[in-house]
């Protein structure tokens, strides 16, 4: 015993002194997490960056299978899911675990919102993970379409049509996203390289500078809490909040396995694209309320495209939120801003209506 | 009365008009066409428009080469039977004109090679033919009445009179007529019971024109009912395995001995319904029952070889099921379905070997079928229970984890830093 | 921690500090089981429904001779005919799905439930089947036949 942790003790000096391990065993043990009334919503981020970890190991796991190219994806999936021993369990999991994600990521931002996180000097922190969410979302449309079924070659038809209706630039906008004027085997091979190495890589700067920032800022209290003078109270990082993280991780991993199970992630039908498009095209849940919200606009506002229109109010809108840190001026200021929170109040309910319509709107219609 | 008036009334009209020159086409040479079109009654005008789709008219032919007269005379001249007219031929002169160019291999050459000439011959073989030459019975059909006059078309025309799928009702507009097939004693229900048969869904829904109707069986322009000795050969024609088992059998020679069809015997003719399993031994709708009963030889005989079959049938349709489930839960069974192909191959083989009605025959063709669902059954079973290890495991997991839960739930307890007596921050 | 230190709670604390060790020991193999096992690539090479490499070469078939494969969960036939050409088609009878073979004899295919014939280019030319056999496409590809539904 006493001779096994000596080794260790040895072990740990020599990577000490060449790394310097001390520094961060003591970074680690100084960093706190406030506690009071809204401390739940802290473990929100750390949910959506595990997830983002199970994405990436099941996603290096389901590359040493599949095969980008209109001949062969959907076959490789479908070796996959039936030959490959838990092939089934991986993708099931690398399903289910990018929608959790996205479901969190939105849960995330919407937290910080409302708690006013944005608030200097986390003002770059909030640029970085607004971005990591549209990464998320890049992530999902073009993962989307990978293996080449029916359904997601026609949604990836429909979702790419939004890029070319940009005047001018449009038509070749159009021609980037695709790889062509079609959607084609040219545009799985783009999708494939976009999801697997060029997201990655650009995922993994944001989020490097938004946990950074994070570490370097500590948790934001909300105005709220701070205003009203309650105890200022605070656990340690290591091990108890890490401890508390640790079990919603667990029970997110358990949620998968059975989702997985249960709800194994379908392949539908190969994509043929001289086909007619089947009824009932639909993207995935969390583009639903943009979706619908086009279809639902008129073909012309003011003389303009309807599309466009949309198109442009919703570029609008990501610009708004992206911008909330410098245009909330009263909060900056540390002052109530209850104007933000109901613009805030109003996004979320007009997405969850719109979602909520798209999913029950006669398909005909 | 009034009626022939009319009629009258509009000839002369007519032939006021043909004979006025120059009134209708004035380089026609054919005065026949000319004039009965002009004759605002049917059916006189109407075959003119017929003959416009005739087969004959398109190789280059007119009323004149069947109907005699002049064409080029207009009016009731070039109807004289001087000039050889002949009105409209009925009986023995139908055959006779038609014959005329269709007997004639030398002449039929340079219009279709390929078409036989002994059409004629064959007619006089018929019974329709018979009947016209030994009685003068001219009730019978000749050409006319299923080549549709003034409108012929080749049998390859699905417009045609003669069309597979048309044949039947040809054939039944006088074979479905009671009042005429009552003075030959011959029953009217053919052509509703082919209707309901297996032929008539293969040719009319399936659109397979190579399936039989009446022509098939009977012959066309020789048309005779087979007779009981070589229906066997009929249906053999595409029934090859059965009717060569059959052959062997010992009911080919006892049928015959007792009169009974061949074929027939067990399928019927006119109605021949989709063999199914029950056809076969001495339960409800079994035809063996019919001469056959438990105590003899050929009744055990027929159940040994219905429960065969049986037993296979309910095998494939158990290892079926099974790996369709296990199919649809994501399990790879694609080699087992595959073998489940040549199953199927020995069940169709054991239900034709039971024309040869000898169980042992039966058996041997059916064993490699049951061999193969039997192994593909285990497969499925297998894959299934593959299935059932992959819930285990999650079940298996989740415990894992939730008793990880727990310890760590433990550990934050006794770390007993949460939040409630936590220090101030610092 | 500045609660004193009893037996009981020391006994307390030995029990968690193993219970957690082995569960997430456990949790551990949980998790690396399955990605083991994913990384082991399966026995059967890879099969698709749009084309399959057949487990024999050209080599293998000899001019007038007919070789079953396997396409999917569905039975084929490859042929090489009598002037050296190699075709494949589904070897499932159109007629009541029985698997057909090649008679060397005949030079046509052939459906031995109800005497069947198809001939080289799988159209039904005797007995009952009701339509020709489906055809698929053949490539060869140094020594590997390729067989694919027809594009």
């Amino acid at each position: 015993m006493e001779n096994h942790e000596s080794r260790l003790s040895a072990i740990w000096n020599w990577l000490d002194q060449r790394i310097g391990l001390a520094p961060a065993i003591s970074l680690a043990r100084k960093k706190e997490v406030p506690v009071h009334k809204h401390s739940i919503w802290y473990y929100m981020g750390g949910m959506t960056l595990f997830l983002y970890l199970v994405q990436i190991g099941t996603g290096i796991l389901l590359l040493i299978y599949y095969r980008p190219s209109a001949e062969e994806a959907y076959e490789s999936v479908q070796f996959l899911m039936t030959d490959v021993k838990f092939g089934w369990l991986v993708r099931s999991i690398h399903h289910w675990a990018a929608n959790l994600m996205i479901f969190m990521a939105f849960v995330h931002l919407v937290s910080v919102l409302f708690m006013k996180a944005y608030r200097p000097p986390r003002e770059l922190t909030w640029f970085s993970g607004v971005i990591l969410l549209a990464l998320a979302l890049a992530f999902g449309f073009t993962g989307y379409l990978l293996p080449w079924n029916e359904l997601a070659f026609f949604a990836t038809r429909v979702g790419t049509e939004i890029v070319g209706v940009f005047p001018f630039v449009g038509d070749f906008a159009l021609k980037i996203a695709r790889g062509g004027t079609d959607v084609t085997g040219a545009t799985l091979t783009r999708f494939y390289g976009v999801h697997v190495a060029i997201l990655p890589a650009i995922g993994f700067f944001f989020l490097g500078l938004h946990l950074l920032l994070v570490q370097k800022l500590g948790m934001s209290v909300p105005p709220s809490i701070e205003n009203s003078g309650s105890p200022k109270r605070a656990m340690k990082f290591v091990p108890d909040f890490f401890l508390r993280d640790a079990i919603g991780w667990l029970v997110a991993v358990a949620l998968l396995v059975t989702l997985a199970a249960f709800l194994p992630a379908h392949l539908g039908v190969k994509a043929d694209p001289f086909a007619a498009a089947p009824a009932g095209i639909k993207p995935e849940w969390y583009f639903m309320f943009m979706f619908h919200q086009l279809k639902l606009l008129p073909a012309h506002i003011l003389g303009i495209e309807g599309e466009l229109v949309g198109v442009m109010a919703f570029a609008l809108g990501g610009v708004f939120l992206f911008l909330v840190p410098f245009l909330d001026r009263n909060a900056a200021r540390g002052k109530p801003s209850p104007l933000f929170t109901w613009i805030g109040i109003a996004i979320l309910a007009y997405i969850l209506i719109m979602t909520w319509l798209g999913y029950t709107a006669d398909p005909m219609g | 009365m009034n009626r022939n008036m009319t009629l009258a009334a509009v000839v002369a009209v007519g032939l006021v008009l043909c004979i006025a020159p120059g009134l209708f086409a004035q380089d026609s040479s054919d005065m026949c066409i000319e004039c009965h079109r002009a004759l605002d009654s049917e059916p006189l005008s109407r075959q003119v428009e017929q003959f416009e789709v005739d087969i004959h008219a398109a190789a280059g032919f007119g009323c004149v080469d069947c109907h005699g007269g002049d064409a080029s005379i207009a009016g009731p001249g070039g109807m004289d039977p001087a000039l050889g007219f002949l009105g409209a031929p009925g009986g023995e002169e139908i055959i006779a004109v038609c014959g005329r160019c269709h007997s004639d291999a030398e002449f039929m050459r340079q219009f279709n090679p390929s078409l036989r000439v002994d059409q004629e011959a064959e007619y006089w073989t018929s019974r329709h033919g018979q009947r016209l030459a030994a009685a003068g019975d001219t009730a019978v059909a000749t050409c006319a009445d299923c080549h549709a006059p003034h409108g012929i078309r080749p049998a390859s025309d699905p417009k045609s009179t003669v069309y597979p799928p048309n044949v039947a009702s040809t054939c039944g507009r006088c074979h479905d007529d009671s009042a005429r097939m009552g003075t030959y004693d011959i029953p009217v229900d053919q052509n509703e019971k082919y209707a309901r048969s297996v032929h008539h869904e293969a040719l009319v829904e399936g659109g397979d024109i190579s399936a039989p109707t009446c022509n098939d069986c009977h012959g066309n322009h020789g048309a005779a009912p087979p007779g009981i000795s070589w229906v066997g050969n009929v249906c053999g024609q595409c029934h090859a395995v059965m009717a060569d088992q059959y052959e062997q059998s010992r009911h080919a020679q006892t049928f015959v001995e007792m009169g009974m069809p061949g074929c027939a015997t067990c399928h019927s003719n006119h109605e021949i319904l989709e063999a199914g399993d029950s056809l076969l031994g001495l339960g409800d709708g079994a035809v063996c029952a019919a001469c056959h009963t438990e105590g003899d030889p050929g009744g055990s005989a027929a159940m040994a070889m219905r429960a065969g079959i049986d037993s296979l049938t309910v095998e494939i349709d158990e290892a079926t099921a099974v790996l369709h489930e296990a199919e649809q839960a994501g399990m790879e069974v694609s080699a087992a379905q595959a073998d489940m192909k040549d199953s199927n191959s020995a069940l169709v083989m054991g239900r034709a070997a039971m024309h040869s009605f000898s169980p042992d025959a039966v058996t041997e063709a059916l064993a490699p079928g049951r061999e193969i669902a039997g192994a593909s059954l285990e497969k499925g079973q297998s894959a299934l229970q593959d299935l059932r290890v992959r819930r285990m495991g999650l079940i298996a997991s989740v415990a894992i984890i939730l008793v990880l839960i727990l310890a760590l739930v433990l550990k934050i307890r006794q770390i007993g830093s949460g939040p409630a007596d936590s220090p101030g921050r610092a | 921690m500045s609660k004193p230190d009893r037996p009981a709670t020391e006994s307390r604390r030995g029990f968690v500090n193993w219970l957690l060790g082995t569960s997430a020991g456990a949790f551990v193999v949980s998790a690396f089981y399955p990605v083991a096992r994913f990384v082991v690539p399966p026995l059967e090479a890879e099969s698709a429904t749009s084309s399959v490499t057949l487990p024999f070469g050209p080599a293998e078939i000899g001019t007038n001779q007919g070789k079953s494969f396997r396409f999917g969960n569905r039975p084929g036939l490859l042929v090489r005919t009598p002037s050296g050409e190699l075709r494949a088609f589904s070897a499932e009878c159109t007629h009541l799905s029985c698997t057909v073979q090649y008679r060397t004899d005949e030079s046509r295919i052939w459906c031995a439930c109800h005497n069947g014939f198809f001939d080289l280019t799988g159209t039904n030319v005797q007995g009952p089947p009701p339509r020709p056999l489906e055809t698929y496409d053949v490539n060869v590809r140094g020594d590997q036949i390729v067989v694919g539904l027809k594009a």
